[in-house]
């Protein structure tokens, strides 16, 4: 049987897959933190990843690839798990054996996938057209009041709230399970686990403060 | 204590089940929870009612062979526990108690209670053995020094009784923490190392294609195992299965 195709194989590109995404987060939520600081250094950084070819032409496509990868496979996982119990227990009490987050990735993960729609909606769609459709300006100026007015809209903070929570939620099971599916649990293991935990709160949180900040500053 | 069992009762694989309930009266605190079952079906047998049939044989929690899903949960309330060894004190005078079989695509029903585990088999025989010197000057055991630690961590895994808790446990009815126990085991151990990478890739191809499912690191597995095995030890047999896929 092929690596990829084992059981093992899967999960092993499933983390994988994981942390490339994670690293996008870390970097999207750091640039993001810059609107925060100071708008010329968010109009700056969001122009260089909005114009730089390599960002634009080979990161993006794969990030894309990433995105797509992860939710498909997941899926898949989804699919050959549940299809492992064709008949289903008449009493369960899992919630004695395990965690509700980590028996339910599939659901928090159903609603980041529903964020992401709404997100590219909101921000790559009319960004794609601003620069590659109409061929607009590339007003190196135009990111800090594009990103504050979108948040003026409460509805739309309150939905990235719900939403940045339940990332949460799938990354405080996800992101310490990707280094036991990679087969790391050594002496280092237990610090990585709290280490996963603290950026699994750090990195949404961050997201939701950076919405809330410049709704309420508006 | 009078009790309420609602038990699982199925005639063969090919039929349905469904649950039916009894009533059990007079059952002692002392008894344990086969006994339990045995006065039921020797009340059963009396009335001319067919016995409930479950697994058993050692009663004293190693041979694996005993199971149920006792209220949601594998081998009932108690934790380190088998079937066989959990003691009707554990429950009140009053309790309903919910008794299933094990569930999972790869172990089907023989009969009521009974499930067929033999995937575990299989699974052991694609790789769970060691290559002997039979010519007739076999080295003892005991004269290849193994330092303390993988010492014990090989025992700890091979305390596995193969009752597959860990797949009834698992929300994706995945047997990682079987596989993963007898993986490592052996990947310990000098005497395990000639297999080493085979035994391995050949052990997870087997259990996949048993219709176990995969591991989603819920830990469930390691809370429900009557013997305690750890899921460090699906974390080793994921870094053996990376580097032999990554070698060959
Ligand atoms: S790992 Fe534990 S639960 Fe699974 S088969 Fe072995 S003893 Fe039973
Ligand atoms: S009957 Fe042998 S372990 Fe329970």
């Amino acid at each position: 049987m092929s690596f990829i195709l084992s059981s093992i194989g899967k999960k092993v590109a499933m983390s994988l897959s994981a942390f490339f995404l994670i690293s996008f987060l870390l970097l999207h939520v750091a640039i993001n933190f810059l609107s925060v600081v100071s708008e010329r250094m968010y109009n700056e950084a969001s122009h260089f990843m909005g114009t730089n070819p390599i960002i634009q032409f080979v990161m993006q496509p794969i990030l894309i690839l990433g995105v797509l990868f992860h939710f498909t496979l997941g899926f898949v996982l989804e699919f050959q798990n549940k299809s492992a119990r064709p008949v289903k227990y008449e009493m369960k009490n899992n919630q004695l054996n395990s965690s509700w987050l980590s028996r339910n990735m599939i659901y928090s993960g159903l609603v980041i996938l529903a964020f992401l729609g709404l997100h590219f909606y909101d921000f790559w769609i009319p960004e794609i057209q601003y620069k590659y459709i109409e061929f607009q300006d590339p007003n190196r100026h135009r990111y800090f009041a594009e990103l504050t007015h979108k948040f003026e809209d409460p509805t739309r903070v309150g939905f990235y709230t719900v939403s940045f929570i339940l990332l949460m939620m799938h990354l405080l099971h996800g992101f310490q399970s990707a280094f036991q599916s990679l087969g790391v649990n050594n002496k280092f293991a237990p610090g990585i686990k709290k280490t996963a935990w603290a950026f699994s709160v750090a990195i949404p949180l961050t997201f939701v403060f950076i919405a809330l900040f410049h709704h309420l500053k508006h | 204590m009078n009790l309420k069992l609602k038990i699982w009762r199925q005639k063969n694989a090919a039929t349905k089940g469904k649950i039916v309930n009894y009533d059990i009266n007079e059952v002692s605190s002392d008894m344990s929870f086969l006994e339990m079952l045995d006065v039921l079906n020797a009340d059963l047998t009396e009335k001319g009612d067919e016995p409930v049939s479950f697994d058993h044989d050692c009663r004293e929690g190693i041979c694996g062979s005993c199971s149920l899903q006792i209220n949601g949960r594998p081998h009932g309330p108690d934790g380190g526990t088998t079937t066989c060894q959990l003691h009707m004190r554990k429950f009140k005078d009053g309790d309903s108690i919910v008794i299933e079989p094990f569930r999972a695509k790869a172990f089907p029903i023989v009969k009521d209670l009974i499930i067929d585990r033999s995937a575990f088999d299989r699974v052991q025989h694609a790789g769970a053995f060691v290559s002997v010197n039979t010519s007739g000057n076999t080295q003892d055991a005991n004269a290849t020094p193994i330092n303390k630690g993988d010492a014990d961590n090989a025992f700890d895994a091979a305390s596995c009784i193969g009752c597959g808790a860990c797949v009834a446990a698992c929300k994706n009815a995945s047997a990682m923490l079987f596989v993963s126990a007898k993986v490592s085991q052996y990947a310990l151990l000098p005497q395990g190392q000639v297999e080493r990478e085979k035994r391995v890739t050949d052990m997870i191809s087997q259990m996949d294609e048993e219709g176990f499912g995969a591991c989603t690191n819920t830990g469930a597995c390691e809370v429900e195992c009557p013997k305690g095995i750890s899921i460090t030890n699906i974390a080793r047999m994921n870094r053996e299965f990376i580097k032999s896929n990554l070698k060959s």
